[in-house]
């Protein structure tokens, strides 16, 4: 069969064309492997009680009687203190980072400081987990705090927040640099002074987008493990409110990682379950935040 | 977008020209914010150099070639620790995702930009953000417990039975004499590339939108096909911002950890084949930190230290190159 060169040139389209659609295939297969595996292996384990209950002991339900599954209860509880730690930490100062960017920052050292905010984003979070075991480690050892803070939840929030810092900073740059500049000429012609202006009127007219970033940097925060490897290593209880933040915690993501390396049935059974939860927590927050971005500013959004 | 707030055009009266104490505070203040980023840059070099002082004095630059890791001295072996292994492994980890990532991220780039239908457009780019989304420890118990058994018992021996049969080229995945657990640098390479997808394919994107369509309607009327009107109008145009995509998605592959330490094996040795148990910078730290003490966990916070300064590399290039590209804005992550 010949063809001509035309028909042979829009055959190649043609070609190229499926070729694309292929690859778009192939990368949407191990989406739905990980969505089908954790929904599959994940709901047998999940009740109630999978809520409730703290981490089992490691056991074998086919060969040992009341062997118990437990639940994720000391796990929820550490992840949900981690994120309280490092947003308290990180959304102010990545908000006020990012109002410094977008309102006064238009200079050779604000370029600067957004060009380091990006580079740090790169930065892999291991390498941020091993940072601050530096520097509490040296602080400790200068007796500058007690040295049980080193492998804490309280280190391990501060490893979180300097993941997120950045990331809050150029979200909320970029979410208040789409805030029109009429609105700021408005506020200053009527004598409003600079501060009271940004804070109460351009803050407030880029509140959503904001807050959004704010909680993207949230769930980068919840799903990150790394640091947690090296700072903040698990524990089987809960957390006691009374023994303060020198005390490691479980979390989501770290009772995963354990759970899988073991050889235990209710362990991996248990992983899966977490796994799951985690998922649907973190396709949630993404799904919403792109919604949301989206309706306000159209396809694309801030980030 | 980028030169939005500045006031420009307003002029304050003369008798209000002195600044708001209240500015002077707020200025202050969020400049402050601002540099704790730089804070923090500042901070991780010197504390990974002050932590690893003596693992830095002791061995040298000799440290960056070693290739054994021996914690315990018998009477046989003295302690010892090299980066070599690790840092092999870390490139052709990283170098296998970018040879199977780059055409497909590129390939959905290029679908999603140029070639798809309006309609599903919306759904197929959704579908790769939440891919951005999954969180790197679910790729990793997938990766355990779903793809090292697939590959040590489907992919691994087909692959080393057929590609591993061609002389020269097919040298990479020749049969391996250790038999097929599924671990290994190929297992670590093929979680990677699915990682660095979402990375490389929307930041390619926003390199191909930013092409004007000026460029794209004239080789259509000139009587281009779809895909010439990509390859001649289209790509010359949007080359370097697909480089800078291409750049922070080998940065993201280089560091990556927790889905490679739960794949890759963690031997510290020079694998001599793809399906051998291998070894990462960063899965060798999370590997091994937690038992470590004294002189073998300064050794593995002066793998961190080496590790950060290749990430800098990598991720300085990445935003030179972004930057001058363009377009800069939505480059967040």
């Amino acid at each position: 069969m010949k063809f001509d060169r035309d028909t042979r040139r829009k055959l190649f389209s043609h070609v190229v064309s499926v070729a694309c659609l292929l690859c778009v295939g192939i990368a949407i297969i191990p989406l739905g492997s990980i969505l089908y595996e954790s929904v599959l292996k994940g709901i047998v384990v999940i009740n109630w009680s999978f809520f409730t209950e703290n981490q089992p002991l490691p056991c074998n339900p086919q060969f040992q009687s009341g062997c118990q599954f437990g639940g994720i209860f000391n796990s929820i509880e550490g992840t949900l203190l981690l994120i309280g730690i490092s947003a308290a930490i990180a959304l102010p100062l990545g908000i006020l980072g990012g109002i410094y960017l977008s309102e006064f920052g238009r200079h050779r050292f604000g370029d600067s400081l957004r060009f380091f905010a990006d580079v740090l984003t790169g930065v892999p979070s291991i390498v941020v987990g091993i940072v601050v075991f530096s520097l509490f480690f040296l602080l400790a050892q200068q007796g500058l705090i007690p040295t049980n803070y080193t492998l804490s939840v309280l280190s391990a929030g501060v490893a979180l927040s300097f993941i997120m810092i950045p990331i809050v900073a150029r979200t909320c740059e970029e979410a208040l640099a789409l805030v029109p500049n009429s609105t700021r000429e408005a506020a200053l012609a009527l004598g409003v002074p600079k501060w009271k202006a940004v804070t109460s009127i351009v803050l407030s007219t880029g509140r959503s987008a904001v807050m959004t970033g704010a909680l993207l940097a949230i769930a980068r925060a919840t799903g990150e493990t790394a640091p947690l490897i090296i700072l903040d290593a698990g524990s089987q209880f809960s957390f006691q409110p009374s023994a303060g933040l020198h005390q490691p915690t479980s979390s989501l993501p770290f009772s995963i990682y354990n759970w899988v390396q073991s050889a235990y049935p209710n362990w991996i059974a248990d992983a899966w379950g977490a796994t799951l939860v985690l998922v649907v927590l973190m396709l949630g927050i993404s799904v919403a935040a792109r919604l949301a971005l989206r309706n306000k500013y159209g396809e694309g959004g801030v980030v | 977008m980028s030169h939005g707030p500045t006031v420009a055009g307003v002029t304050p009266p003369p008798h209000r020209r002195r600044t708001h104490p209240g500015d002077l505070i707020f200025r202050g203040l969020s400049g402050g914010s601002a540099v704790s980023v730089l804070a923090i840059f500042v901070l991780s070099i010197i504390l990974l150099f002050e932590a690893s002082r003596d693992s830095l004095s002791r061995w040298g630059l000799p440290f960056l070639w070693g290739q054994v890791w021996n914690p315990n001295a018998t009477p046989l072996s003295p302690i010892v620790f090299g980066a070599l292994p690790a840092i092999l492994g870390t490139l052709e980890t990283s170098f296998l995702a970018m040879l199977i990532g780059v055409p497909l991220s590129i390939g959905i780039a290029i679908f999603l930009t140029e070639l798809s239908p309006g309609w599903l457009r919306g759904p197929f780019s959704f579908v790769i953000e939440l891919l951005a989304a999954i969180p790197s420890v679910v790729f990793g118990i997938w990766g355990a417990l779903f793809l090292v058994p697939y590959m040590g018992t489907q992919v691994d021996p087909s692959l080393a039975a057929t590609i591993g049969r061609v002389p020269l080229l097919g040298a990479p995945f020749a049969p391996s004499p250790v038999g097929y657990t599924g671990d290994g640098s190929l297992t670590a390479g093929i979680i990677l590339a699915i990682m660095v997808i979402p990375t490389i394919s929307s930041v390619s994107r926003e390199a191909f939108k930013a092409v004007p369509n000026d460029l794209r309607e004239a080789a259509l009327s000139l009587g281009a096909t779809r895909w010439e009107t990509t390859r001649l109008a289209v790509f010359p145009y949007a080359k370097r911002g697909v480089l800078g995509a291409i750049t922070l998605g080998l940065g993201r592959a280089v560091g990556e950890t927790i889905a490679v330490v739960l794949v890759i094996g963690n031997s510290y040795t020079i694998a001599k084949s793809l399906y051998a148990p291998a070894v990462s910078i960063a899965s060798w730290i999370a590997n091994t930190f937690g038992e470590s003490s004294g002189l073998e966990r300064e050794g593995l916070l002066e793998l961190g230290l080496v590790l950060l300064g290749i990430s800098l590399i990598i991720n300085v290039v990445a935003r030179l190159i972004l930057r001058r590209s363009v377009f800069t804005e939505g480059m967040g992550t």
